[in-house]
């Protein structure tokens, strides 16, 4: 990371009455990154997103995005970012094209007819382009709210949850997409609950309580957590894993197909656990999932 | 980059127009209620009615009393029908079948004859003062109903006046409720129409959840509010040209005005309307809210304007609340140029307050557009 950061915020605060809901946010994100925003619901993920983007003013800190100051320059940033929100929030009413001609029009994007042909293309939108928005499926309308979002070839695009309630098939999808844009220079901001998008990242931001956890490539916070897996296979996995879960030392424990994971941050105990199970599992140990991280991390109390 | 981007705003338009026209229930509600409103309150309104149901109580059946009945019938405002007890008039008055009993006293004709001036009763129900006045005020007219009948000797006899007033009821010479109605009635489904539609359209973007989108787009504030504002001008003026066609051709309204200078007041009492309905939009944080607000300025539009009742009757503060409202001016400038052929130096008086409202108005709806989502 050469460049001077996309995103550089410092000690962003916000609060709604009495609930903190960003609290002493700190975040740097370079250029080409694509960062993972993860934590629980109503962790300050699309506060800090819309702050990002200057729809919501923060009551404490401030910082830059694409080099313009996030409270003043609001107006200028929203020209270079993609913003993609949580819920679908193009018109219903107007048929894809219609959406991406009005979106094209509104950036005042030169050949516009032409644009908007290239989107539709390079997203695969072609056969939908007559339909009416409100009729599309959620894969669909998000592949349309995407498409929309990079129409004005955007230096750096937040999503918000984009592939809540998506198939796995068209999540893959969305993903390479993003992947593809990365390649090409574009920074992404990406909030998600899906353990298996986090690993595509090439960072991940552990949120919780409107302050951020852990940081890292996926590899490390799994590693940098501390946290001991084993895991087992054989007969009767879902009886062992209730009894499991009432022992001391073991924070979770879930059948994930044929195998059995317990986690844990104390191995004696999780060993002695195991032994005291007199199941006849045989027992491994394996390098911690992320999943199995965050189950963790939710579990804690806010640090 | 913070100016007003032409090109933006046609974007906006566009999309707007695509709107109006995917949402054919509310297209058709625009065409439908000024038609059912015209008609309904055209035909249905009457300050003078007529054939209002009279009960008479009698015993003696003379001819004196028939004479008096022809006349009462003779007036219009009586439509007579005998009864056969008090207490069916009671009864008649109680549960609004009559709204007159007249109560002819025994031995009539012999009263009179002997010069003793008796008395008939006439029972109103006076709940309604309106609808009993005309009718009230037409009994005076009728004592000289019985001339024809009696000696010369005992006709009433015309008061020496030493002068006397000649009325001369001019633009609406045949005093017809309707053609004070319909000139109001364009104002009052203009400010329904479009006072109702804007309002709704802020609140709509921000429940749909499309605001969320649009406020993260470079569009100005003025851009998006003109955009939404356009569609409607334009309804707005068919909506006009519908109720004048039918104003004239079924109800024969004269229109006596310049017809240009007509459609400058009335775009600009549309304007207006449009104006406080995107203040309320953006005010209001849901759509129910929003209706409020709207609903809350239409009564007071239908009540204080001179709509409903003369505006001169009512107390001076009632009368600046209502100078408030830019229906009062429209009406009244619809009325003048539609009736009396009123020009531009008789309506400038009238015209420059909507103006000004809908500067005032237009000023805070501007600022008032959350261009943050705090």
């Amino acid at each position: 990371m050469t460049a001077a950061p996309v995103i550089d915020v410092r000690d962003l605060h916000k609060r709604y009455g009495e609930r903190k809901v960003v609290d002493g946010l700190t975040l740097a994100v370079g250029a080409g990154e694509i960062c993972g925003f993860l934590g629980a619901n109503g962790s300050g993920k699309t506060t800090t997103i819309r702050m990002l983007c200057g729809l919501v003013k923060p009551d404490g800190g401030g910082g830059t995005c694409l080099g313009l100051d996030i409270v003043r320059d609001a107006p200028l940033i929203r020209r270079q970012i993609g913003y993609m929100t949580q819920r679908f929030s193009f018109y219903e009413d107007l048929t894809v094209g219609e959406n991406l001609d009005f979106v094209a029009a509104v950036y005042e994007i030169d050949n516009r007819a032409e644009a908007v042909k290239a989107i539709i293309d390079r997203m695969g939108l072609a056969d939908r382009t007559d339909q009416l928005a409100g009729q599309l499926s959620g894969g669909w309308k998000q592949r349309l709210a995407l498409a929309a979002c990079v129409l004005h070839k955007p230096k750096l695009l937040l999503l918000d949850e984009p592939t809540a309630g998506v198939d796995a098939k068209a999540r893959r999808e969305f993903w390479d997409l993003i992947h593809d844009m990365a390649a090409d220079g574009l920074t992404v901001l990406v909030s998600t609950h899906y353990m298996d998008e986090a690993e595509r990242c090439a960072r991940i931001v552990y949120l919780s309580d409107g302050k951020i956890v852990v940081q890292g490539t996926p590899d490390e916070v799994a590693k940098g957590s501390g946290l001991v897996t084993f895991a087992a296979t054989g007969e009767g996995l879902d009886l062992a894993a209730r009894s499991l879960r009432a022992m001391p030392g073991v924070e979770s424990a879930a059948v994930f197909g044929s195998a059995l994971h317990i986690a844990g941050m104390n191995r004696a105990a999780l060993e002695a656990a195991t032994k005291a199970l007199d199941s006849g599992l045989v027992w491994r140990e394996v390098p911690p999932q992320l999943e199995d991280v965050f189950i963790h991390m939710l579990s804690q109390p806010a640090p | 980059m913070n100016g007003f981007s032409f090109r933006r705003f046609l974007a906006l338009l566009r999309k707007e127009w695509i709107q109006v026209r995917r949402d054919p229930f509310t297209l058709r509600m625009i065409i439908a209620l000024p038609v059912m409103q015209l008609f309904l309150f055209g035909y249905a309104i009457n300050a003078n009615p007529k054939h209002l149901p009279t009960g008479i109580l009698t015993v003696d059946h003379s001819s004196y009393e028939r004479s008096l009945l022809m006349a009462l019938k003779n007036t219009g405002y009586y439509d007579i029908r005998p009864l056969a007890s008090e207490a069916e008039a009671e009864r008649g008055l109680a549960d609004g079948e009559l709204l007159f009993v007249v109560e002819i006293p025994p031995n009539f004709d012999r009263s009179v004859d002997r010069g003793e001036q008796p008395s008939v009763l006439v029972d109103a129900d006076a709940t309604d003062p309106t609808a009993i006045g005309n009718a009230a005020a037409a009994l005076a007219g009728l004592m000289t109903a019985l001339d024809r009948d009696l000696p010369p000797s005992m006709r009433s006899v015309p008061a020496q006046v030493p002068f006397q007033f000649n009325l001369h009821a001019r633009y609406n010479p045949e005093q017809l409720t309707v053609l004070n109605i319909v000139p109001g009635l364009i104002c009052i489904v203009l400010i329904i129409s479009t006072l109702f539609v804007t309002t709704l359209s802020i609140t709509r973007e921000t429940e749909r959840g499309t605001m969320e989108n649009l406020l993260a787009m470079p569009v100005r504030p003025i851009e998006v509010m003109l955009a939404k504002v356009v569609p409607y001008i334009v309804i707005g003026y068919v909506q006009v040209v519908m109720i004048m066609t039918i104003a004239v051709a079924v109800f024969g309204l004269p229109v006596r005005g310049s017809i240009p200078l007509l459609s400058v007041a009335l775009g600009l009492f549309i304007a207006s309307n449009l104006a406080l309905g995107i203040t309320f939009s953006t005010l209001a944080r849901n759509q129910m809210q929003a209706i409020q607000m709207a609903q809350f300025t239409l009564l007071p539009s239908f009540l204080l304007s001179g709509f409903m009742f003369p505006f001169k009757g009512m107390p001076v503060w009632a009368q600046w609340v209502g100078e408030l409202l830019p229906t009062t001016h429209a009406l009244r400038i619809v009325r003048g140029m539609l009736l009396k052929g009123n020009g531009i130096t008789e309506i400038a008086p009238d015209l420059w307050p909507i103006a000004a409202f809908t500067l005032v108005v237009g000023v805070i709806a501007t600022l008032s557009y959350r261009e943050t989502l705090d």
